[in-house]
């Protein structure tokens, strides 16, 4: 207990060390808050693709925290030419005269069978993804990118994604194509004005 | 065949978008269906995260500092641990926050989002008032760590301060890659992250995510759940770069802690009970001998201080080069470079990234040159730190200091309670409270 003198200077001057330290503290965690409060973007953001940057690499079905990954590939149809001979449909050895109506499953390029193809009219065919079905390799995007219009493409699905902090699939991205984007528009949609 | 192979030999001409093939005029009366993608999550569950933080904050602080209960701080640790654990994936965490932080104060095209904020400030502020409570009972990777520490041992002083610089360094270096850019250092070496991903709360698939993209991250992890069987709160400890903020702020806390809030018997049965060596002796009244070769020591290291924060940034300097190639646009500058003085042939993924944006090659090597301009400053300052914690350090441990009892160290000291049950004192004065008799 303190009874000679040099101890309780000691403490005193302990104390006062720390009543200095709780004031910067003080200063330096409020000072922090102010700066960031005054920066005024508190609303929310979610990671996107940005489908003019992404190459098709193949880490979005693998590099996601999740599995089946977040990402899953988007048709904008606006964008399609309803083409009966679609590059993202068939794969590359598909021959025509194997009957166009009711393709084998090994011509399709799809791994999964996620695209599915229904018939409008005349030559002309409307191509759907099964977002369940789809694990975002990208494989489909690439041969409509280089050899159709490009309407197919990826996106990080929100109902999915569980928007980490730092998303893997980023972290691995060899073309910087993700990006956050604010939560409200949360999508960059090709053929669609932001 | 024909038509398709001709197709398919095409070059592939232009960039995307192009629309070779004309959206058709459909006679059959079809409609285009509207492009439809799911919404985002509301922002309601991160509120709820918010008040649940702030929530646990205070009642953690009152069960330490008021109630001293160290079996309702474990309800409260385990319960932390399974809502910001298990159930929210362990994201966003305060530890990662810094990050971000750093991030939308140096770079003002950087929306930082509130929780990251409110993560990042609320357990300091709580801290300055009333110690580490966080990690008493909130930390979800402290919970974690915990929880497991079943046989924990004593280890000894000198590495124990010796390793805890580390947690310095980590921070240094996060704020690093964080401030240029580069990478979230503390999200992608999280070691407890892709455990809390394991349990399937809101995914189904989620056992399968081990196998997936994770198993790295859940190696660590279990690795540091092994350690942390006889070394209590490794993380914590030697690594957690938030832990090292927050030991400087609960030295300063307003309230703390203590291990009886009566008065101290030395009885020593205290001594040993804290799994994390944060338990003070006291020391001897009589006046130290060896007084004036402390002086002299402290003098010396005065002297050396900016020795050592020259030599540390001289050598961060070295460093920041190397490091600034985990920046991505380093490494791609890197490669177009080698492709184009033909050091390799044939491109890879990041090369064609960059040609695909058909922007000069200039561009991206000037991009990449400014980047490693902020990595040699950024390096050097990294260095300089180091530098200067580890004077901190040495001063630190050549200051005299007198302390009359028993004590934890409230820097190093989580506030976890366990201390209390060892004390005679403290279990007299609960039997007093509840009314039962004391022998004397
Ligand atoms: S990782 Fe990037 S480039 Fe690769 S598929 Fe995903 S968004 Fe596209
Ligand atoms: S090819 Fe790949 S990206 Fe395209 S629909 Fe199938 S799974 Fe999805
Ligand atoms: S943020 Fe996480 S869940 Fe979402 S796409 Fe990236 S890795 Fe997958
Ligand atoms: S030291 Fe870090 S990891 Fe440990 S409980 Fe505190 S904040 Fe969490």
């Amino acid at each position: 207990m303190p009874t000679d003198n040099t101890t309780n200077n000691k403490t005193t001057r302990r104390n006062l060390f720390r009543k200095g330290g709780l004031a910067a503290g003080a200063a330096v965690v409020t000072g922090t808050a102010a700066t960031l409060a005054a920066k005024g973007r508190s609303d929310g953001t979610v990671w996107q693709i940005d489908p003019e940057k992404c190459i098709q690499c193949g880490n979005c079905a693998t590099y996601c925290v999740l599995d089946p990954s977040a990402v899953t590939c988007v048709h904008a149809l606006k964008l399609c030419g309803y083409c009966d001979l679609c590059f993202a449909y068939f794969s590359p050895g598909f021959e025509p005269e194997a009957g166009i109506e009711a393709p084998a499953v090994e011509s399709q390029l799809c791994p999964t069978e996620a695209i599915k193809r229904r018939w409008i009219e005349g030559p002309h065919y409307e191509y759907t993804i099964d977002e369940e079905l789809c694990i975002g390799c990208g494989k489909c995007i690439k041969g409509c990118n280089n050899f159709g219009n490009g309407s197919l493409f990826l996106q990080v699905m929100h109902d999915r994604c569980v928007n980490c902090n730092e998303c893997s699939i980023a972290e691995a991205c060899p073309s910087d194509a993700f990006q956050r984007v604010p939560a409200n528009h949360p999508y960059l949609l090709k053929g669609e004005d932001h | 065949m024909p038509i398709l192979v001709a197709l398919f030999l095409m070059p592939a001409a232009s960039a995307l978008g192009a629309e070779r093939f004309a959206l058709p005029k459909f006679k059959s009366g079809y409609e285009l269906p509207p492009l439809e993608v799911p919404p985002a999550a509301s922002d309601a569950l991160e509120y709820l995260d918010v008040a649940a933080l702030a929530a646990a904050l205070a009642l953690a602080s009152y069960l330490a500092l008021r109630a001293r209960s160290r079996r309702a701080l474990w309800v409260l640790m385990a319960a932390s641990l399974v809502y910001f654990g298990f159930y929210r994936g362990g994201c966003i965490c305060s530890i990662g926050a810094i990050q971000n932080v750093v991030l939308a104060l140096l770079d003002n095209g950087y929306a930082i989002p509130f929780t990251a904020v409110a993560f990042f400030v609320i357990p300091l502020a709580v801290t300055l008032l009333f110690g580490r409570t966080f990690c008493a009972a909130v930390c979800p990777l402290g919970a974690l760590q915990d929880i497991v520490a079943v046989r924990p041992v004593r280890v000894p002083a000198w590495l124990d301060h010796g390793l805890g610089l580390l947690a310095y360094v980590y921070l240094g270096a996060a704020v690093l890659f964080a401030a240029t850019g580069a990478a979230f250092l503390i999200c992608e070496y999280d070691p407890f992250v892709a455990i809390f991903r394991l349990v399937p709360f809101t995914r189904p698939n989620a056992m399968m995510e081990a196998f997936g993209g994770s198993m790295g991250m859940l190696i660590l992890g279990a690795g540091f759940v092994l350690v942390g069987l006889f070394i209590a709160r490794p993380y914590c400890r030697w690594l957690c770069p938030y832990g090292a903020m927050l030991r400087l702020l609960s030295r300063a806390s307003k309230w703390h802690v203590t291990i009886t809030p009566d008065e101290c018997v030395h009885c020593t049965l205290c001594e040993d009970s804290c799994p994390l060596g944060a338990i003070q002796k006291p020391t001897t009244d009589l006046p130290r001998p060896d007084r004036l070769i402390d002086r002299r020591r402290l003098a010396l290291l005065l002297i050396l201080v900016p020795l050592l924060l020259a030599g540390g940034g001289c050598f961060g300097r070295y460093l920041g080069e190397p490091f600034s190639r985990v920046h991505f646009t380093v490494q791609q500058a890197e490669r177009v470079r080698l492709e184009e003085t033909g050091q390799i042939t044939g491109t890879d993924d990041i090369s064609d990234a960059f040609y695909k944006t058909q922007r000069p090659r200039e561009e991206l090597y000037a991009e990449a040159g400014a980047i490693r301009g902020r990595f040699d400053i950024g390096g050097t300052l990294l260095g300089v730190w180091v530098g200067l914690v580890v004077a901190v350090k040495l001063i630190h441990l050549s200051v005299y200091r007198t302390r009359t009892d028993y004590e934890p160290d409230r820097a190093t000291c989580l506030s976890c309670g366990r201390c209390f049950k060892y004390c005679p004192v403290e279990r007299k004065r609960l039997k007093t409270l509840k009314g039962e008799p004391t022998t004397p």
